[in-house]
């Protein structure tokens, strides 16, 4: 019996009229757990209940405990009838299983009905008591750890980053397995709603497990979806990485790891010859996965583009270290006790991470995207306990890109998720990922210590260490362009870095960054089973290849030459498969100059052809330097004899590219493939290319004070000033049905984007100057005709005046980016020791001190680091000021704090918590943020509250009424940001961040005046503080009253 | 290419003020979409009129969900539906029960029901306020007069607590459904002359002097109905003008006070009995429901407008009302000193209102 649940119902407010005759309503709540069901009194006659039920008490497992949600039903009572439902509140209590977290959950929560939407709301009180069990066997996992985060959280430190963990459950789906004449879609809706809120918990308690074997504590990066396979079942799966956390005051020092290449990597020797701006993708090389896999259905393996397309050489030995780390991580796994070894063993093949940001030293280097998709046949899945099918078909996927990664030289996948898209009984499963190679130090236990030795002796420049490239040159099948590093000058770097990552915090960026998106539809015909399946991957290899040339393009046009946080989403539908890539581009001051876009025609004899041309010809430069300004893209003159190295200037490469191209066999070849230009060359040869150019250029720039880009930062802009706004848009489109061409329908697509981004800019205008971050699209085709296409982000003001300051010189910006990042993550090892830090050296500022040193002789950019050094100095020092105020601060209010927790946790957190409720509960509701992003600007995260994960299915069958498909849509959606909310409020939290909205899907029947929709919401609750308010509360005394800013504390005794 | 579906959620939720005026204007979304248009914003932004239909389109929706909130401001406040800034908060209210000056003396006074409800349309076209205003107007007097109507305390202070009005409108409301409890006649020709703050002032003035709860905050404190037993009473005044002696003595009060202080002294001294008749008998007419409907009526046609027609300067009506109500209290004969107060001093003030071109 580990574990005690008890919940008390104190009052409802605002519910509805159930009772026409008296205008009131006689409401009574179920409370309901497992299969243990209490009630309250019937409160009559009253739309605002009083309660105040007596504590009703669940004596469960914590298996129980991880899997149930928590179901109230607030109900009408009725003496002749059936009592009538009002709604219900579903409350996920995992966040009440770690310690950490939250201790009890106590608010108001909205009352929620699939068909009437939020009617009125109910106070509740959670509260768990866990008795430590010590049972060996355990199925549970309580105390792992959930984070929808793609990096190291904020107030935590990675001790060790294990890796991927993955689960998946399936069920048949409620809604299929009923006959609607016997059950209303109301019930089958609610068992919808009942079934995935259990299957995610155990999932979840699944997923936990796998971590705990692993010796881990927690996940981060944790991505869990639907896959609602209609008539074949549903299926909940989950991908995350496993992770040892360390909460940063713990007395460990940490510092960040080193930025060290492998010795192997140091220098080759041979000079590869710099050639012309890009390799286009015609030259991409297509891995071929064995044809048809005929696991158990019908499926079709579609051959994939690496992205970069810098060859599959031999993974080199660069496999070294990773080999040895797999071995020993096989060994550890075999010693554990765990339910099938050899599934276990199995999952350990792939070295994946879910997370796109990276403590520094961690990410050595990037080798470009890889991506593996699959046609599969949907089947009824016969027996739920083994999902095996499912499994085989992501283990087939997983393999294949791991097999991509390695071809690129690398030993690990970063950035990685998982995503299907359904139409029918067909369903693309796809996966992607960036290549890289990990330091191999944080995968293993106990090396943080070495690692600090190490570093200093290594002095690689921050800042481009990451782009060199991880594969052997030597070994190359594929034509690449290398150059030396633009910035350490030593190592090789590609032209044009593709990835799914953020930008690293490190990485010397010039000018801004922007938004970048591909958008492509191919008609297919209308087919059954094999026959649609094997048309669908078909066409995806040349989907593929154009959205890449797409990508390519625009990131020339606006002068760029890498992608970061790419992703590509293949949605298909009966009749066409639509792609949308979307990646954020910037100028990496590490790779070269891109070339320009030249255009080429095929018929050069004709005169006003030739005009046509060289005005189409004028109009790109044109936007190419337009871009340039907008973006502030001006990289440094770098004047050979300052470098003395070999590294030609960008204007000069196509002469010294000719001159070295005579001393390779190869980079002949290369050229001869190529047709020795210069540019970027786009023959103009039939429409569909004129098409291209054109909508090449159609695409507007977000008016002026306006940024965007899907990543966390935007490359370039670091002064964020506090005011956020998060919003989702929808939009759906009816094409006219007849004669669609591709063409027509590329236009309709990239309209419907384009004029949405021109909506989003407009309704945020007030905001300016700002930057749309982390914009994520979602298409998706629900029905023949339509187009949806789901669109949030978050808009976040900067000050523009500061922003000017620092173009001046835009090396030094980033550079002053990267450091105050550093000191973002040190400042709690620095609490720590603030004591003494006066005569202490700074660990980050003397590596800055000596890397600026050690490059003192090279690159006018690497300057900046020492310029830059006495700025971040004084700014470290206010900063151990103001951290010594707190450290002061934090001890005080930990005495008060460490004495409930230890004696009574619950009810001492309760009893807190009750006395900062009031504000609440009297006036107004408080405000609780919501961002995609995993930070809030101009705030510190104090403590993670646990994860939010949430599914809602609201339908009618009165739209009209409703104000139709766009009324129906905007109501839930709202409605579904304020559960997040008042959830987020519950748990004691002021902010949801790492939020996303996974799924939403429309469904409409016009004619039978009907609507339904699912939507799927997660992301992490936190508590964060004003960095004004702390800086008030350092200097005060601790009262009652910041304690809430003080909880960390309790961690610090 | 047909736009099925097209929506924008903030977590915040998005008001412009100017959609709302707009909205609250009564302008259907395309009539708003033009008139936005002719504002310069697409010279201004760079956006097109699709966008600007689409941004027009959700504003419009959100308030139209706002709406239900706003007929219950508290619920505005503690619904979690919407997370809007409490200043934002506290525009929507406002804007959203702020009346047209126009439309209020349409209705001022008229009894709250369905039948002036179907009056609208008249009004609508009479003061070029579209119906859709009207209607939205014409329910938050009726929705605020139905709450208020029964409550105790002070009117001003329930409307501000259960509407989440500025001091400012709260007052206005008061005096608003002071009007239509009291259903005093406001559209009458010559009462045209008058604007809404001129009765809204003289609301305040009977609020304050003549309801029950001017009297007695602990009893029964109803502000919106006048003190019924005071009305009575008021009939004890006819003896200033009925008793010969009283009104002689009164007329000499006042005129030996004021000789060469009144510009239009010669026109008082010829009036005085007729202005004072004129008072006294309205005061003694209040019995009669139907005659405190008129009372504006009666003010205007029985004072006003005779100064009016001799020219009095304001300081010059003034000063002879503040004569013309002290010198009673030096008529021995008179008992009623208390309740000429209570009538007088708020007559007075009203009068001073009421007394303009």
């Amino acid at each position: 019996m580990p574990g005690k649940l008890k919940v008390k119902i104190v009052a409802g407010r605002h519910l509805p009229v159930m009772d026409r005759a008296s205008d009131l309503t006689d409401a009574f709540v179920e409370v309901k757990f497992g299969n243990t069901t209490f009630k309250t009194d019937v409160y009559l006659k009253s739309l605002n209940p009083q309660w105040n039920s007596e504590w009703f008490k669940f004596e469960v497992d914590d298996e129980d405990l991880q899997d149930e949600p928590l179901q109230i039903t607030v109900l009408d009572h009725d003496t002749y009838s059936a009592n009538d439902a009002i709604g219900k509140v579903y409350i996920d209590i995992d966040p009440l299983l770690y310690s950490e977290a939250a201790t009890v959950i106590s608010g108001w929560f909205p009352i929620y009905d699939t068909i009437h939407g939020i009617r009125g709301e109910i106070n509740v009180i959670v509260k768990v008591d866990l008795f430590n069990d010590l049972n060996r066997f355990r199925q549970s996992s309580c105390g792992v750890k959930f984070f929808c985060t793609t990096s190291i959280p904020k107030c935590y430190r990675a001790v060790i980053i294990h890796g991927f963990v993955e689960e998946l459950v399936v069920n048949e789906d409620p809604e299929y397995q009923w006959i609607d004449r016997i059950r209303t879609p109301r019930a089958s809706n609610e068992a919808r709603q009942r079934l995935i809120s259990l299957m995610s918990g155990e999932l979840q308690r699944k997923i936990g497990l796998k971590v705990l074997e692993m010796r881990g504590n927690a996940v981060v990066g944790y991505l869990q979806c639907f896959d609602l396979e209609g008539e074949s079942g549903l299926v909940v799966r989950a991908i995350g990485t496993a992770c040892t956390l360390d909460k940063l005051s713990s007395p460990a020092a940490f510092l960040p790891a080193c930025n060290s290449p492998s010795k192997e990597m140091k220098e080759s020797p041979l000079v590869h010859p710099p050639s012309h701006g890009c390799r286009s993708t015609h030259n991409s090389p297509i891995h071929t996965a064995p044809g048809s896999r005929l696991t158990q259905n019908f499926s079709v393996s579609v051959p994939t583009l690496i992205y970069t397309g810098m060859g599959s050489g031999s993974a080199g030995k660069e496999g070294g270290p990773f080999k040895a780390l797999l071995r020993q991580q096989t060994q550890s796994a075999l010693e554990q006790r765990g339910g099938s070894p050899h599934r276990f063993c199995k999952r350990r093949e792939f070295p994946f991470f879910t997370l796109t940001a990276f403590p520094p030293g961690f990410l050595v280097h990037v080798g470009g995207v890889v991506s593996a998709r699959s046609v599969k046949l949907l089947d009824r899945i016969h027996n739920p306990d083994e999902p095996e099918t499912r499994d085989a078909w992501w283990a087939e996927i997983r393999q294949e890109i791991k097999s991509h990664a390695k071809a690129l030289g690398c030993h690990a996948v970063v950035g990685y998720s998982e995503s299907t898209s359904i139409c029918e009984e067909v369903c693309i499963l796809s996966a992607s990922g960036t290549a890289a190679v990990l330091n191999p130090r944080f995968l293993q236990d106990g090396t943080v210590e070495g690692c600090l030795e190490q570093r200093l002796e290594e002095n690689l420049p921050a800042g481009c260490g990451f782009c060199h490239i991880p594969y052997d040159e030597l070994n190359m099948p594929f034509p690449a362009h290398l150059t030396y590093c633009y910035n350490c000058r030593k190592q090789k770097v590609p032209d044009v870095l593709f990835t799914t990552i953020d930008l690293p915090a490190d990485a010397a960026v010039v000018g801004k960054g922007c938004l970048i998106q591909a958008r492509l539809c191919r008609l297919k015909k209308k087919a059954q089973a094999e026959a649609n399946a094997t048309a669908i991957s078909n066409l995806l290899p040349f989907m593929e290849y154009e959205v890449h040339t797409q990508l390519m393009n625009k990131l020339k046009l606006k002068g760029m030459n890498a992608l970061f946080g790419l992703r590509i989403q293949i949605t298909v539908g009966e009749n066409m498969l639509m792609g949308l890539a979307s990646a954020t581009g910037v100028y990496l001051a590490a790779l070269p100059t891109p070339g320009g876009i030249q255009i080429a025609g095929k018929t050069p004899n004709d005169g006003s052809y030739e005009q046509h041309i060289s005005h189409m010809q004028k109009k790109i430069n044109d936007t190419i330097a337009k871009n340039k300004e907008l973006y502030e893209i001006s990289p440094p003159e770098i004047s050979e004899e300052v470098i003395g190295s070999p590294i030609p200037e960008p204007r000069q490469r196509s002469r010294l590219l000719r001159s070295q191209s005579e001393s390779s066999d190869e980079v002949t070849e290369l050229d001869l493939s190529h047709g020795k230009k210069d540019a970027f060359v786009l023959e103009i040869d039939d429409t569909d290319a004129l098409e291209d150019v054109h909508s090449l250029l159609t695409d507007v720039p977000p008016p002026p004070g306006f940024y965007s880009c899907n990543t966390e930062i935007m490359p370039g802009i670091n002064n964020w000033t506090s005011e956020i706004q998060m919003f989702t848009s929808v939009r759906v489109i009816r094409l006219s049905s007849l004669n669609l061409t591709n063409q027509a329908l590329n236009k309709h697509f990239n309209d419907l984007c384009e004029n949405l981004l021109k909506s989003l800019y407009f309704k945020l205008r007030s905001m300016i100057p700002c930057c749309l971050c982390h914009v994520n699209f979602t298409v998706s085709l629900p029905e023949d005709e339509l187009i949806q296409v789901t669109v949030t982000a978050v808009a976040i003001t900067f000050d523009k005046n500061q922003a000017l300051q620092t173009t001046k010189t835009h090396v030094e910006k980033s550079l002053q980016r990267a450091s105050t990042d550093n000191e973002e993550l040190l400042q709690f090892p620095l609490e720590l020791c603030s004591e003494s830090l006066p005569s202490h050296p700074f660990p980050p500022a003397k590596e800055h001190l000596e890397s600026a040193s050690s490059n003192s002789g090279i690159p006018a950019a690497q300057r900046a680091t020492s310029v830059d050094y006495s700025s971040f100095a004084d700014r470290c020092s206010s900063w151990i000021e103001l951290i010594k105020l707190k450290a002061q601060t934090i001890r005080r209010g930990s005495i008060k704090t460490t004495v409930t927790v230890e004696k009574a946790s619950p009810v001492g957190e309760g009893n807190f918590r009750n006395r900062s409720a009031p504000p609440c509960a009297n006036s107004t509701v408080g405000v609780v943020r919501m961002t995609p992003l995993s930070f809030i600007p101009g705030a510190k995260i104090t403590k993670y509250l646990g994860i939010i994960n949430m599914f809602f299915i609201r339908e009618t069958t009165s739209l009209r009424e409703e104000g139709g498909v766009s009324g129906f849509l905007h109501a839930f959606i709202a409605e579904v940001f304020a559960m997040v909310r008042a959830h987020v409020a519950a748990l004691g939290g002021n902010a949801v961040v790492s939020y996303i909205m996974k799924q939403c899907v429309f469904m409409e029947n016009p004619n039978k005046n009907q609507a339904q929709c699912l939507i799927n919401v997660s992301g992490d609750a936190v508590v964060f503080v004003r960095e004004s308010d702390l800086e008030v509360v350092s200097t005060q005394q601790p009262t009652a009253n910041c304690q809430p800013l003080c909880t960390g504390g309790e961690v610090t005794t | 290419m047909t736009s099925e579906l097209d929506i924008f959620v903030g977590n915040t939720t998005l008001i412009d003020e100017d959609v709302y005026r707009l909205w609250l204007d009564g302008y259907s979304v395309s009539d708003a979409v033009a008139l936005r248009v002719r504002s310069g914003i697409l010279e201004q932004t760079g956006a097109t009129a699709a966008v600007l239909q689409s941004d027009t389109m959700d504003h419009y929706r959100t308030f139209h969900m706002l709406e239900r909130l706003l007929h219950a401001p508290p619920k505005l406040l503690h619904q979690l539906i919407f997370q809007i800034p409490p200043s934002r908060q506290a525009l929507l209210i406002e804007r959203y029960y702020a009346f047209d000056e126009a439309f209020v003396r349409e209705v001022l006074g008229k009894k709250l029901s369905k039948g002036t409800k179907k009056d609208l349309d008249d009004i609508s076209t009479k003061t070029g306020i579209t119906l859709k205003s009207c209607r939205r107007q014409f329910d938050n007097f009726k929705r605020v007069f139905k709450v208020v109507e029964e409550m105790r305390g002070s009117l001003v202070d329930n409307i501000q607590q259960h509407f989440l009005l500025s001091d400012r409108l709260s007052r206005d409301y008061a005096a608003i459904v002071f009007f239509a409890n009291n259903r005093f006649e406001t559209g009458k020709k010559k009462l045209q002359y008058l604007s809404f703050g001129d009765f809204a002032f003289c609301a305040e003035l009977m609020i304050q002097n003549w309801t029950l709860g001017a009297v007695d905050s602990q009893v029964d404190d109803m502000d919106v109905d006048l003190d019924k037993e005071f009305l009575q009473d008021l009939k004890e005044l006819k003896v200033l003008v009925a008793d010969k002696d009283l009104l002689d003595l009164h007329k000499s009060l006042v005129c030996t006070t004021l000789r060469g202080k009144l510009s239009v002294f010669s026109e008082m001294e010829a009036n005085f009995k007729n202005l004072s008749r004129g008072l006294v008998n309205v005061a003694a007419k209040l019995t009669h429901n139907k005659d405190v409907r008129d009372l504006f009526v009666d003010l205007v046609e029985k004072f006003v407008e005779p100064c009016r027609s001799d020219h009095w300067p304001l300081n010059d009506v003034r000063l002879f009302l503040n004569q013309y109500s002290a010198s009673v209290h030096s008529l021995d004969g008179f008992r009623h000193q208390a309740l000429w107060d209570r009538y007088m001093g708020t007559l007075r003030g009203c009068l001073l209102r009421l007394y303009h071109d």
